[in-house]
């Protein structure tokens, strides 16, 4: 795996006409690559440099800051265990612990039957709702190490379909029409708006 | 105490607020009703009214957005705004609401703000994470696109301007208004050399940006219906409005509230009934962190000060990002302040020397100190690390009872931006508060006879 397939080429090629530069689309190209294969592979770097017009040693440059972004296989379900301060108080530190034991893995790495991966994050903003985990990024609140359990067991038996498999983010995706789109065009071609001008010499009345 | 006024969380209890519809049906002003009124006016004159509002910048560093918008050099033109969203500081959890229960709001605040700037573009920057957040935005942005509020001509009118969803991949640092620029651009997320201290002047492809965070721009769409006048007459006079606040930790009821800026104290947020409802188990109150995990700690007797800027900053602390963490009498000093540390040693981006190297050798000494194999001279060695990336007396509150007096903020910076510095908040909040429980842990391990053996790994196999 693998360069985009055809139906991803063309959203990739929306997704880098909303930019008024290409390589803007560079990181959301790498989601939308890992969504594809469930990690970011290295042909998928080698295309999205293609489209942008930048060399794959740049795009793995980039996509290697950031650690949404997986460069070998991971589990089927990522969860991701907040212990940072507000969890920590009320017992982050616990799940993570109870996580790792149920599942015979240390955080960082995959069960062996490539279903659950396990990683100690830094806060997920559900702060309020602590301990909070994220499985594939969708919250779960206040987890205890029996809903930990009861979490494990319904992925396992397919009970929770809301949870796509790990890649995907959105499920939805922001889609403009040709004939809405204002004016996106290299910043070098941007001039002052025409109603910015108009309304200021105005007092507000359009043109 | 006076009913609070909701201006930025009024959809919070309607259940489809996310939508076009419940936007414009429920709330405390008409969805779509303030962009109406702000094309009713020219763009100076919207600038001038969110000047004259003093909506202050609710990202951390509270500056006010009419200032800032004013920044961009005349004559210089594309102008783009940049919507901050990666919200990311620990305990901070209100813009992914905000973003969450009423997309439409936040858009229609970026139009109002693309409007008085003449803004070629928008982007709206969302955390990776935040998946949820990421669907609502797009939903609702391709409803308004479809309803003739975004895009081309807008309501009919010769206004015309796009908002691009775009979202992170997982890194705190791109909360920093250039580094966020600077991911935007596709590479990797460092804040950029300063000066020019704002993007106004070289932002994104280094043309005139301004970076604003999600509930400053939430708040423009009531301002815009209800005016500058109204919108002081809430909080303080020198921070008007309300402020979304998150209340996390020992508190019996956690939640994020919107409160008047300025008037409410932290007594009232932590024992309120309407807000934390009281310390857990009605133990006592230990120490809190006052702004975000970047912010110095405060303790018992700060309990009664007023949540507004300028008094927090006096006090040696800041009110950052509204993230309120309260700890209670049972909270180990020493593992607080760790993982704290911790966080911010993981998430140092690399730039700066100071802050690579200083933020993990302060993790280092903090959990060998936990972990019993501290050493005498370690605390003297942890402020001194902290002094080559903060040098100077660090922000700090009173300790009335040591004689002791405050620090004002912010901390000095041997750094590009502020996150090395932030690491420093509880080191020196912690030792100065409680220099017994660090020298407690460092005296155990010497304590111990030299011949014992370490504890054998449970995991290991016979």
């Amino acid at each position: 795996m693998s360069r985009f397939n055809e139906a991803n080429e063309a959203i990739a090629h929306e997704i880098i006409a909303r930019y008024p530069r290409p390589k803007s689309a560079t990181i959301p190209l790498c989601h939308l690559a890992q969504e594809q294969d469930g990690y970011l592979a290295e042909d998928a770097m080698a295309h999205i440099a293609e489209l942008v017009g930048i060399t794959s040693a740049e795009v793995m440059g980039t996509a290697t800051f950031y650690e949404m972004f997986k460069l070998a296989p991971v589990g089927r379900y990522v969860i991701n265990i907040c212990t940072n301060i507000s969890c920590q108080l009320v017992g982050g530190e616990e799940l993570l612990e109870h996580a790792e034991s149920t599942l015979g893995i240390t955080s960082g790495s995959t069960t062996a039957d490539g279903l659950f991966t396990i990683e100690d994050v830094e806060c997920v903003a559900a702060c309020t709702e602590a301990p909070a985990c994220q499985v594939n990024y969708r919250y779960q609140h206040r987890v205890t190490p029996e809903a930990f359990d009861t979490l494990i067991a319904d992925l396992r038996a397919g009970r929770r379909p809301e949870i796509p498999d790990h890649g995907t983010l959105g499920a939805t995706r922001q889609h403009i029409s040709e004939d809405r789109v204002a004016n996106i065009t290299p910043p070098e071609q941007q001039v002052e708006p025409a109603w910015y001008a108009a309304r200021n010499a105005t007092g507000g009345e359009s043109a | 105490m006076t009913e609070v006024p909701r201006i930025v969380t009024s959809r919070w209890d309607t259940l489809d607020a996310h939508t076009i519809d419940g936007y414009r049906r429920s709330g405390a002003y008409e969805g779509y009703a303030g962009i109406k009124a702000a094309l009713d006016r020219s763009p100076a004159q919207v600038l001038d009214e969110v000047k004259a509002a003093t909506v202050l910048g609710r990202g951390g560093a509270g500056f006010p957005a009419g200032i800032k918008w004013g920044f961009c050099p005349p004559g210089v033109w594309p102008r783009y705004l940049v919507v901050n969203g990666d919200e990311s500081e620990p305990g901070t959890y209100k813009d992914r609401v905000l973003m969450e229960r009423d997309p439409h709001q936040l858009i229609e605040g970026c139009l109002i703000a693309a409007y008085a700037i003449g803004a070629a573009q928008v982007f709206l920057y969302i955390r990776g994470e935040m998946a949820h957040a990421q669907e609502r935005v797009a939903a609702a942005l391709n409803e308004a696109y479809a309803a003739n509020l975004v895009g081309a001509n807008i309501l009919g009118t010769d206004f015309s301007v796009d908002i691009v969803l775009h979202w992170g991949a997982g890194a705190y640092i791109v909360g920093e208004e250039t580094a966020l620029i600077e991911s935007l651009e596709g590479n990797r997320g460092m804040p950029r050399l300063k000066p020019p201290y704002f993007p106004a002047a070289k932002g994104l492809y280094l043309k005139p940006t301004i970076v604003n965070n999600v509930e400053t721009l939430s708040n423009l769409p009531w301002l815009m219906v209800h005016g500058a006048e109204s919108y002081k007459s809430v909080g303080s006079e020198a921070s008007p409005g309300t402020r979304l606040v998150a209340v996390s930790g020992h508190v019996n009821n956690p939640g994020v509230f919107e409160i008047p800026q300025g008037t409410t104290t932290y007594r009232d947020l932590f024992y309120g009934e309407q807000y934390g409802n009281g310390i857990r188990n009605g133990n006592e109150l230990k120490m809190f962190i006052p702004g975000g995990a970047s912010a110095p700690w405060f303790f018992p007797e700060q309990v009664d000060l007023p949540l507004e800027g300028r008094t927090v900053g006096a006090a040696g602390s800041m009110l950052g990002s509204g993230a309120i963490v309260v700890m209670d009498e049972t909270t180990d000093a020493v593992k607080a302040c760790l993982r704290v540390v911790r966080f911010f040693a993981r998430e140092s981006c690399g730039k700066c020397s100071p802050c690579r190297e200083g933020t993990s050798w302060e993790e280092k000494i903090l959990q060998r100190i936990l972990d019993g194999h501290g050493r005498p001279s370690d605390l003297d060695l942890l402020l001194d690390v902290a002094d080559n990336i903060s040098p100077g007396p660090y922000p700090v509150a009173a300790h009335p009872d040591a004689g002791l007096d405050a620090v004002p903020f912010p901390p000095r910076q041997t750094t590009i931006c502020p996150l090395g510095p932030s690491s420093v908040a509880p080191i020196t909040s912690a030792i100065r508060r409680f220099r017994h429980e660090f020298e407690a842990k460092i005296t155990r391990r010497n304590a111990l006879p030299v011949s014992a053996a370490p504890a054998a790994p449970a995991e290991v196999a016979p």
